[in-house]
């Protein structure tokens, strides 16, 4: 099984670890040309400079009242998307990741919904309440709270704060940082790539991991890297919007969490089939 | 929030054929009220709008059903027809049009190019409120001007729903060009999704409607060709950069049906004409959001008229032209059919139509274009045309005939270094400023990349449309209109005033979170664009973005420059094309506030608009 836990954890490398790195550097390279982010030099453009003054509602020849005009820069939108909607074959669970906003381009409310689903039991889930907001064209920063439920165990209750985008050559990441009660801190990162092989048939790496600060010994969740899941999944896409999917999943434990497992007459690591529905509207 | 529409069909529930090549018969359905039968009297063939003339018109705006793809659904009509109806009105006329809207909704009519008051300009929340429901609002205003021109709703997404027609003009002197048949071919087109809907999915994944995209086998057949270095080189930037060379449209026939004169290419709009007849074809490009290329195989098109304005004629094979433009041209057919051949930028399908000696002929029909990625020049301007970092004097070959000796290299914009030995004593304002002033703006979330040296050639006819014969795309000698190649006739240009002064604005925007806007700031961030009454004005427009703007200034014209300032040609669209700068002079007659925007419709919805007052 270690040999399988290697696999994972080079994958890894290439696709979590290195995204840091790749927004970096795309930066570095970019320096001299500047065509994407950076900050505004002193003698940059004054976008108002040639209003005279007037505003949308004031000056010579504006409507009475408040302004009509308003364009889809100032409505709301929403979405739902769930990313993952998964039969987990070893397990025999049921496995949700639903991410749903509502808001501006810039500002909006942001769910994050994963949890497993056994024998009609909710086993487990997690879900964020967070406030989005975009610090660049490709990502934006997070700002809420986590809401841990384990059927068996202690439900646990988080500050977050994380990143979400794009990174340069194409991967989605989502990295939050968590603050819990008793100094607990945790951290997860999750990266996605599409790989579309044609227009509709689309293979999606993925890797997840969680890290956190100190055992908490009623969740069964150890110091360090706890926990890391690396899969692949394809899937075709009948429309863009709806797309099912069959796919291979890695798991590792490490360190406490490893041996909360053992101790519990669990397997600390695994690889099962997984089948599902990725869909959005 | 977004409402909540029943879903449409999905375009993969129809047959790729029916969806793609529309219903034969599609179109407004006959099941419409009698009130209404009244006011389409005149129609005629299936496509044609009906004629409307005199100086007073009414136009009733209402709901009406209609099937392009085997599906009903409602859409709004003026006088229950799509396209609503050719108005032909005379220059120098007051006309009085009585709108009224029968919609359970707020709509407004746009007078498109036409010089008038700006209360009679048709901008609900700049120009009046708009028409309320079962309210009519009269127009009033006199005709400046001659040519063809098009009306269209400029309230929410009705333009796309159906609401738009032709405006044709006709000189108090007389044509300047006979003309034995005369037709308007308008191009649309047209979703059965709810556009609201449409434009809510762009703003989750912006690539929904892209089935071009980039693909791994793609990869590895440019790996067998070209080798891995090659094919990894010819991804880098754009991978690295998160840009998409396969965006050309934000749209495609995914969603879209294209029409001609409101008929499916499997309907066929046909005109008719007389060997020996000279033909003029007044092309309206009314698409909510698609560009257009056209030709018709076996004829040359002479243009006669740019954007309702005079040229001096000018002989092409090809024109590529995007909603709000308009070009007239002549043709002079001898066999008995030719196609119509228009299209869509991104190359996911076309309108058709027919010109022939009688009803029911056809001639071949096309096989539309393989799409091509948006190239270096595209994301960068002139930089990108493979020369990058290098020796600047390769640049000359890069397509600029003739420049003056300050103007270093073809078609590029000079950065701030080589500014200043480009001025010399003359006016600094003789030609427009090459200096590029990126807005401060245009450092935040809203902006996915900047150009630093943009292009400002006018003779680059675009993505798609480069080198077709050496290609071998189209027979030898085959020429694409270019924004070079017009050049309005002695007269039109009537204002020969320097300008007094120079205005920037860069148009910006973010594929991924579908924003656009000018400058980085969208329309409800923007403040207006102060303009003095008369004053003789330049507007540079550097288009930070890969994709085309046809960028529309209403209430005064848009009068193109060369980059080394020779006044050209009288627009009220100007397209801008990626990494493109361009400029244009104006002189505001009419006093009030006009909007100024993209008139791809969800550019302008996302915020690519700016408020322009006249005091």
């Amino acid at each position: 099984m270690r040999l399988i836990a290697i696999k994972p954890l080079t994958i890894l490398a290439f696709t979590v670890g290195a995204f840091p790195v790749n927004t970096v550097l795309a930066q570095m390279d970019h320096s001299e040309m500047q065509m994407q982010g950076g900050s505004a030099p002193a003698d940059a453009r004054d976008p108002h400079a040639y209003s005279d003054g007037y505003t949308l509602t004031e000056g010579p020849y504006a409507q009475p009242g408040s302004r009509q005009l308003k364009l889809a820069d100032e409505h709301a939108f929403w979405s739902i998307l769930g990313d993952r909607l998964e039969y987990q074959e070893d397990s025999d669970s049921t496995v949700y990741d639903v991410q749903a906003w509502y808001g501006t381009t810039y500002d909006r409310f942001v769910i994050k919904a994963e949890g497993d689903i056994a024998d009609g039991t909710l086993e487990e889930s997690s879900t964020d309440l967070l406030w989005g907001h975009a610090f660049n064209a490709f990502f934006d920063t997070q700002l809420g709270v986590r809401l841990d439920q384990f059927n068996e165990g202690k439900d646990r209750q988080w500050l977050a704060f994380g990143v979400q985008g794009l990174a340069p050559y194409w991967f989605e990441v989502d990295v939050t940082a968590y603050v819990g009660d008793d100094g607990r801190t945790a951290l997860s990162a999750e990266s996605e790539y599409e790989l579309l092989l044609t227009q509709r048939l689309i293979l999606q790496p993925r890797a997840e991991l969680n890290l956190y600060g100190k055992d908490d010994a009623d969740n069964g969740l150890g110091s360090g890297l706890s926990y890391l899941a690396v899969g692949l999944r394809l899937r075709y896409e009948f429309s863009r919007q709806f797309a099912p999917y069959i796919g291979v999943e890695w798991t590792d434990t490490y360190g406490d969490t490893a041996d909360y497992r053992r101790a519990a007459g669990q397997d600390t690591s695994g690889t099962q089939f997984v089948a599902g529905l990725r869909f959005w509207f | 929030m977004t409402p909540w529409f029943p879903r449409p069909k999905q375009p993969w529930q129809l047959s790729r054929r029916r969806f793609v090549q529309g219903l034969a018969a599609g179109g407004v359905l006959a099941a419409t009220p009698s009130w209404l039968q009244a006011a389409v009297k005149g129609a005629t063939a299936l496509g044609s709008a009906p004629v409307l003339s005199g100086r007073e018109i009414d136009l009733v705006i209402a709901e009406t059903p209609v099937n392009f793809t085997g599906v009903t659904r409602m859409a709004t009509t003026i006088n229950g027809s799509i396209p609503a109806p050719t108005l032909r009105l005379r220059e120098g006329d007051d006309v009085t049009i009585r709108v009224t809207n029968r919609l359970p909704v707020a709509t407004s009519i746009h007078w498109h190019g036409i010089l008038l008051p700006y209360q009679m300009d048709g901008v609900p929340g700049i120009s009046y409120p708009g028409i309320a429901p079962g309210e009519t609002f009269v127009y009033r205003f006199t005709l400046r001007q001659s040519g063809t021109y098009w009306y269209h709703s400029h309230s929410g997404f009705q333009e796309m729903t159906g609401m738009y027609g032709a405006l044709i003009i006709e000189p108090r002197a007389g044509e300047r060009h006979r003309a034995d048949q005369d037709y308007v071919v308008q191009l649309s087109d047209w979703t059965d999704e709810d556009p609201m809907h449409t434009f809510s999915k762009l703003k989750v994944q912006s690539d929904v409607y892209n089935f071009n995209q980039p693909t791994f086998f793609d990869f590895t057949a440019d790996v067998s060709k070209m080798g891995l270095q090659a094919a990894l080189e010819k991804r880098q930037m754009w991978n690295q950069m998160r840009m998409n060379p396969t965006d050309l449209a934000d749209l495609s026939a995914a969603t879209l049906t294209f029409l001609m004169n409101g008929t499916t290419p499997a309907g066929n709009w046909s005109g008719l004409f007389q060997r020996g007849d000279r033909v003029r074809l007044r092309f309206i490009n009314a698409a909510s959001n698609s560009f257009y290329d056209v030709r018709i195989p076996g004829l040359k098109l002479t243009v006669i008229q740019a954007d309702g304005q005079d040229v001096e004629p000018v002989t092409v094979d090809e024109f590529r032209f995007g909603p709000g433009e308009t070009y007239d041209v002549m043709v002079e057919p001898q066999d008995d059919a030719y196609t119509i051949f228009a299209q869509s930028m991104e190359r996911s399908g076309y309108a058709r139509g027919t010109l022939s000696v009688r009803q029911g002929l056809t001639a071949p029909v096309p096989e539309p274009d393989s799409p091509e990625w948006l190239t270096m020049k595209d994301m960068m301007g002139a930089m990108g045309g493979g020369a990058m970092g290098h020796d600047m004097m390769k640049m000359d070959s890069m397509g600029q005939t003739k420049m003056d000796h300050s103007q270093m290299s073809g078609g590029m914009a000079m950065d701030h270094s080589m500014h200043g030995m480009q001025q010399g004593s003359e006016n600094p304002l003789g030609k427009p400023s090459s200096t590029i002033h990126h807005a401060r703006t245009e450092y935040g979330a809203s902006v996915d990349q900047r150009v630093d040296t943009p292009s400002t050639n006018l003779d680059d006819p675009g993505i798609g449309l480069r080198n077709l014969s050496q290609r071998g795309l189209r027979p030898q000698g085959h020429r694409v209109l270019t924004l070079a190649d017009l050049k309005s006739i002695d007269g039109v240009l009537d204002d020969r005033r320097p300008p007094a002064r120079e205005l920037e604005l860069h148009l910006t925007g973010n594929m991924e979170r579908y924003s656009w806007s000018f400058d980085g700031l969208e329309f409800g961030k923007s403040t207006p664009v102060s303009l003095r009454h008369n004053e003789r004005v330049r507007i540079i427009l550097q288009n930070d973005t890969m994709m085309t703007h046809p960028m529309h200034l209403h209430g005064m014209w848009s009068e193109l420059e060369t980059a080394q300032g020779e006044l050209r040609v009288r627009r009220h669209t100007i397209p801008v094309q990626p990494a493109q700068r361009i400029s244009y002079l104006t002189t505001p007659h009419d006093l009030g506030r006009w909007a100024w925007h993209c008139h791809l419709l969800f550019h302008m919805d996302a915020g690519m608009f700016r408020e322009v007052v006249v005091s």
